[in-house]
């Protein structure tokens, strides 16, 4: 597909999906497309450290974070969501920052990295849990309903309203991700994954470059935290924080392809769906039948799929990648002659 | 002794002396995980599932059959050892030569099945063995039997282990494949079947640990999460594949919760241990006893 097609394939696509609430209202279905669209975005925000072989089992806690705080600072001190979404990002980066630059700067990786970020959505979870007095503990937390401005509270009754703002910060993730992907980052992150001392030795910043996605990860983590609180008014420690939702995301990005930019998403339209159909099929009776068969689907898809469905449909789709490669090739042979 | 009690708060002692306890229920189940970690390379994130699966055929022989619980422990632990063969045949070998995150996250994904596969056969439900045992009262301090019992059959467990690795030629074999992967291969030692021996292994101590814990905690799918990732943790902190360290920081590990529980909530006493740890991977990345290179 050419460049123009590209873009105009993008611009019907999205045109389709912004009618649509204007067209089809059943307010079900726009639950669900709001929830994929939220959980996409998270699940894009992961994905951005993942494919550089960043795997953290810490986003529960940056998600954590960003509903948390907007919710404590909208209930204790009357702080609208449009500050309080801010702080609860900065609150996130800000963790991000303390436990990545020590793992960066020491060379922490692999297993190591996995452990330390899996301590860190530990500890959020525990805060939240022991900090009952405020948080609600794992009862749950509500943030009050606005008596005044709806606008200046991010409360709307109305699922159209969530749908396009959850339809905007989706784009928002997906255009961050293409902007990466066009970087000078992402060759020195993906040399970094390679091979951390080359990539050191021909001159990347390691420290830096890890950081700066990680701090970028977080705080889109963090957003989608705080967008997931104000359109289900309702949050647990459970469902926003902790470990199992970190493996959530990695196995939702994984299914549907970490490597390619609508991976994430399709790997959260498979995954609610699924969660979805099995609960209006079975009622009751499904309780755990979802996550039973995401567990088995993970671990057929890192034995067998390990690029996820989008990623592997996208490859067979278009073997004639090879041109670019070879194009790549000659120019390093004109830049470096002998190489 | 009174005089000695006099000079430490009693609360302190008790505190003290129930984190060792923990300690060492603790070092068991670390050191199933630090096995299979230091031969096979392997993270089983899946760990404490294997061990809540354990719990839950404890409940089931001893409940449901009416077996003792003396019969029903090695039913279970060679039921747990059988699962963790199976673990290591089904996922892990295919996957010995792919990413180690790759491992790590298919683990995470038998992690789910485990879970949800609890969830789906046995409820959401708490349930407990409904064996009540005594409780210590020594001067003005108690102790749960069930912990005492525990920590003693995790130092038998542990002493065992230690024969098994460094008196018998299997032992033996294994701890080679640890220091080099590929020569062993060549030295007529057979990989596939020593990781599958090791997998057996950690999933006993794994099996071992559930007939221990079943006494103290209530079963439900969820109570994996509750000590998983400590486990995890303090097999980091002691260095990977590093038993003695695993088994030093087990007890620092449950000293933090145990003291950090005393003084405030039990969260805090885990948040406290989690800082710790973040910490300490700062000030010595490659584990508590690591040589300086």
């Amino acid at each position: 597909m050419t460049r123009q097609g590209r873009l105009a394939a993008w611009a019907v696509g999205l045109a389709a999906l912004v009618a649509l609430p204007f067209v089809y209202r059943d307010p079900y279905h726009l639950h669900i497309l709001v929830l994929i669209l939220i959980w996409s975005f998270a699940y894009t925000s992961w994905s951005m450290m993942g494919r550089f072989g960043l795997v953290s089992l810490g986003h529960g806690g940056f998600m954590g974070i960003g509903a948390y705080v907007t919710a404590l600072l909208w209930n204790h001190l009357g702080w609208s969501p449009w500050i309080g979404i801010p702080i609860s990002m900065v609150a996130a980066g800000a963790l991000a920052l303390i436990v990545g630059y020590p793992c960066f700067r020491f060379r922490i990786t692999g297993h190591y990295f996995v452990l330390v970020t899996l301590a860190l959505s530990g500890i959020v979870l525990q805060v939240i849990t022991a900090t009952r007095d405020y948080t609600g503990g794992s009862l749950g937390y509500t943030p009050n309903r606005a008596s005044g401005n709806k606008l200046l509270a991010l409360q709307f009754d109305d699922k159209t309203t969530w749908y396009l703002i959850a339809l905007g910060v989706w784009l928002f993730g997906i255009v961050v991700w293409h902007w990466v992907d066009r970087s000078m980052s992402r060759y020195a992150l993906e040399a970094i994954s390679e091979d951390e001392d080359a990539a050191a030795a021909a001159g990347v910043d390691v420290t830096a470059e890890k950081l700066k996605i990680t701090l970028l990860s977080a705080l889109m983590t963090a957003l989608a935290g705080a967008i997931y609180c104000q359109y289900q008014m309702f949050i647990t420690p459970d469902t926003v924080s902790g470990i199992a939702v970190s493996l959530q995301m990695v196995f939702a990005a994984i299914v549907g392809g970490l490597f390619v930019s609508l991976g994430p998403t399709f790997g959260a339209v498979i995954t609610i769906l699924l969660a979805e159909t099995l609960r209006i099929g079975f009622g009751t009776k499904a309780v755990g039948w979802d996550n039973l068969v995401y567990g088995v689907l993970l671990v057929l898809f890192i034995i067998f799929l390990p690029k996820g469905i989008l990623g592997s449909v996208l490859d067979r789709l278009k073997p004639q990648r090879k041109g670019p490669r070879a194009h790549e090739q000659e120019a390093v042979q004109i830049a470096r002659p002998g190489a | 002794m009174q005089a000695f009690l006099d000079i430490f708060d009693i609360y302190l002692l008790e505190a003290v002396i129930n984190g060792i306890l923990l300690g060492g229920v603790l070092a068991l189940l670390a050191l199933g995980l630090n096995l299979i970690f230091g031969v096979i390379d392997v993270t089983w994130i899946c760990y404490a599932e294997l061990v809540m699966i354990g719990m839950y055929a404890m409940y089931f022989i001893v409940q449901y059959y009416g077996l003792s619980y003396f019969i029903a422990a090695p039913f279970t632990i060679l039921l747990v050892a059988i699962l963790g063969a199976a673990l290591h045949y089904l996922v892990i070998a295919p996957l010995l030569t792919a990413p180690p995150i790759n491992q790590l996250l298919a683990t995470g994904g038998v992690l789910f099945v485990l879970q949800s596969f609890a969830t789906v056969a046995f409820g959401i439900d708490f349930r407990n063995l409904g064996i009540r045992l005594p409780v210590l009262a020594f001067g003005d301090m108690n102790f749960s039997y069930a912990r005492l019992l525990s920590f003693l059959a995790a130092l038998v467990g542990m002493v065992a282990v230690y024969l098994f690795m460094t008196r018998t030629f299997t032992g033996t074999a294994i701890r080679a494949i640890s220091q080099d992967r590929q020569i062993m291969a060549l030295m007529g030692v057979d990989t596939k079947r020593m990781y599958l021996i090791t997998s057996a292994l950690g999933g006993a101590l794994a099996g071992l640990a559930a007939c221990l814990l079943v006494l103290q905690y209530d079963v439900h799918p969820f109570v994996g999460l509750s000590f998983g990732p400590i486990t995890f943790l303090i097999c980091v902190l002691g260095g990977l594949g590093n038993f003695i360290g695993g088994f030093i920081a087990a007890f620092v590990f449950a000293e933090i919760i145990s003291l950090g529980g005393l003084f405030s909530d039990l969260e805090w006493g885990y948040v406290l241990a989690f800082a710790f740890f973040i910490v300490m991977m700062f000030i010595r990345p490659a584990g508590l006893l690591a040589r300086r290179r």
